[in-house]
């Protein structure tokens, strides 16, 4: 996509959302889309490290809780705005992807995984023993009085989301197109061999993994404001680990709009199954789309489409 | 708070629970240790077969651990199934480390939803005479829900080993683990071998529901926690190693039970996974490693 197409599609995205604000007042709309444009912003996260340079993260939700988190802990303590506690979630989620990005160094391919998997428990274990947050309780969080121009809270925050989300699209696709890109891309494809020919592959990784928790950490940031109330159950949820591995596995992992795509198709799906069917089958349906796209269509939607593309080009 | 006897409690009922989580464990020593298959819905079978044994105790009272051996040969023609679509979908063509992870982390997530769809998130239980009784040797106690486990655990571990090392096919599949490609210059076929492995490990998922929902009431998201246990001891135990996976698996449930004895409950699902990174950390061949 061309710089000029690509900026233009963003701003058009912007506009249309902030004339949404203006048209539409039915609440239910912003509560969904804020779901899907969260769920894009996870999967778009994901997919820097698990589909530029082939780190499979299982531990999204632990990235995503310790934004939300950071959030309940700051305002609790400080009482800080929103976007101060934006920024302090994606603080706290780049640190501890930092961190992750050093494991890189022992663990590889599935030990990696796993140990994303154990990094996501041991901080639920945390939380839930950590009484100032509320615990396995959970803890409520009161929805400030001030919304800026906007008609309600929630739109306010469902432009944050799209804002957010969009920073997060450039984000990934400034780092795929780029040298830094062609680097992990070489670090997926045979990371001995990328070693081999000077690329800087701990940097590269490090890079990786803090942009991913980072990314995450700033999804999980306003989500305590989204629900109200917060409870390890729900911000550590198996469905958002899965969810964010899904979406681009289904849309396709190698291309940055990949996980785009992904997540507006199951995220609509989702909420479409949720409405006329139920909120359990809502959950199912992502995990069989995404056992049935990876069995039939391993490269996903993006290598479907290239592969038509390229054949009616020939 | 510390004393003699909450000490010998906590180390007993650890070595009980330990033998339990060799049970658990197993299935995911023949899968993941001898064929490098990462199959994370390992313990969500162990929850089907919970929910199996559930059913037909409360439906028919059959004994539950009568059930998970009688279960256990549909267990297998199942795994024996999703070794199939696994190797032609990833495994032939390479994509097992990220597709293939994918795949078992899908097909656990749908296990546990349908589980959920059907039976709700409230938690079973099942009745048989020996569940609610005590043997008291001194001051130390031996419950028979987690006596009961340890014991068929035990006899489970030593005939899987002895199948392992003795029979023909036990043996084939320790080859396949050690060169595929010699094998197939033996004029054996990999996948079939590796088929019918995969199948006897998840025959073990049934044996270890059934143990798992003697222990205690089961919900279908209990089986998460165990995700970690059943790495850290496979990685612990030296990768396919039986005698290390049940030595390894005494040695979490000791640990476990001492922490949760002496630091709360809500500390132990940390531990395996304590135990899993530092594992990997110092000594990554594990206790017996096969390298």
């Amino acid at each position: 996509m061309k710089p000029v197409a690509f900026w233009g599609a963003l701003a058009a995205v912007l506009a249309a959302g902030l004339a949404l604000t203006s048209v539409v007042a039915n609440e239910y709309y912003y509560n969904a889309l804020y779901v899907i444009l969260q769920a894009t912003m996870m999967a778009v996260a994901w997919n820097i490290l698990g589909g530029f340079t082939g780190y499979v993260n299982f531990g999204s939700a632990g990235f995503f809780a310790i934004g939300a988190y950071t959030t309940v802990a700051l305002n609790k303590a400080l009482g800080l705005p929103l976007p101060l506690l934006i920024l302090a979630g994606g603080a706290v989620g780049g640190l501890v992807g930092l961190g992750l990005g050093y494991l890189t160094l022992r663990l590889k391919g599935v030990y990696f995984a796993i140990a994303t998997l154990a990094m996501a428990i041991v901080v639920e274990t945390l939380v839930n023993n950590w009484s100032y947050v509320g615990g396995a309780k959970g803890s409520y969080m009161l929805t400030p009085e001030k919304h800026l121009w906007f008609d309600s809270y929630i739109q306010m925050l469902f432009v944050v989301m799209l804002l957010l989300t969009l920073s997060a699209v450039a984000v990934s696709r400034a780092l795929s197109s780029s040298r830094l890109g062609r680097g992990l891309a070489a670090i997926r494809d045979d990371e001995v061999a990328a070693e081999c020919a000077g690329v800087p592959t701990l940097r590269l990784k490090l890079v990786s993994t803090t942009v991913m928790g980072a990314m995450m950490g700033i999804a999980g940031a306003p989500f305590p404001y989204f629900v109200t109330y917060v409870e390890p159950g729900s911000a550590f949820s198996l469905f958002i680990a899965v969810n964010a591995i899904a979406m681009p596995m289904i849309g396709g992992t190698a291309h940055w709009l990949g996980p785009v795509i992904g997540a507006l198709l199951v995220g609509t799906t989702q909420e479409i199954v949720k409405v006329t069917v139920s909120s359990e089958m809502n959950v199912l349906i992502v995990g069989v789309m995404l056992v049935v796209f990876i069995t039939l269509a391993p490269q996903g939607i993006v290598g479907v489409a290239r592969k038509y593309l390229r054949r009616r080009a020939a | 708070m510390f004393s003699a006897d909450l000490l010998a409690n906590a180390v007993v009922s650890g070595i009980l629970l330990g033998g339990f989580y060799a049970a658990v464990t197993i299935g995911l020593a023949i899968v993941f240790g001898q064929l490098d298959i990462v199959n994370i819905a390992h313990p969500a079978f162990i929850i089907v077969g919970a929910y199996v044994a559930y059913i037909l105790n409360s439906h028919f009272g059959l004994d539950p651990v009568l059930v998970g051996i009688v279960a256990a040969p549909v267990f297998f023609f199942a795994g024996a199934l999703i070794y199939r679509v696994y190797f032609f979908a990833f495994e032939r063509t390479g994509q097992e480390s990220l597709s293939g992870l994918a795949f078992f982390f899908g097909l656990m997530f749908i296990i546990e939803v349908v589980l959920i769809l059907i039976y709700g998130v409230d938690y079973r239980l099942v009745q048989a005479d020996y569940i609610g009784q005590t043997w008291r040797v001194g001051f130390v106690d031996f419950p028979l829900r987690m006596l009961v486990p340890f014991a068929v655990s035990l006899a489970l571990t030593v005939a899987i080993h002895a199948y392992m090392s003795r029979t023909f096919i036990g043996r084939a599949i320790q080859a396949v683990a050690q060169d595929r490609v010699a094998l197939q210059l033996m004029g054996a076929d990999p996948v079939r071998i590796k088929q019918w492995a995969f199948g006897l490990g998840i025959a073990t998922a049934a044996i270890a529901g059934s143990l798992l929902i003697v222990i205690g009431p089961v919900e279908p998201s209990v089986g998460r926690q165990y995700i970690g246990r059943v790495f850290a001891i496979v990685v612990l135990g030296g990768m396919g190693s039986i005698q290390g996976m049940f030595i390894a698996a005494l040695i979490l449930g000791v640990v476990e039970s001492m922490v949760s004895t002496f630091a709360g409950p809500s500390w132990s699902p940390a531990v395996a996974f304590g135990v899993l990174a530092l594992t990997l950390a110092l000594r990554p061949a594990g206790l017996f490693g096969r390298q």
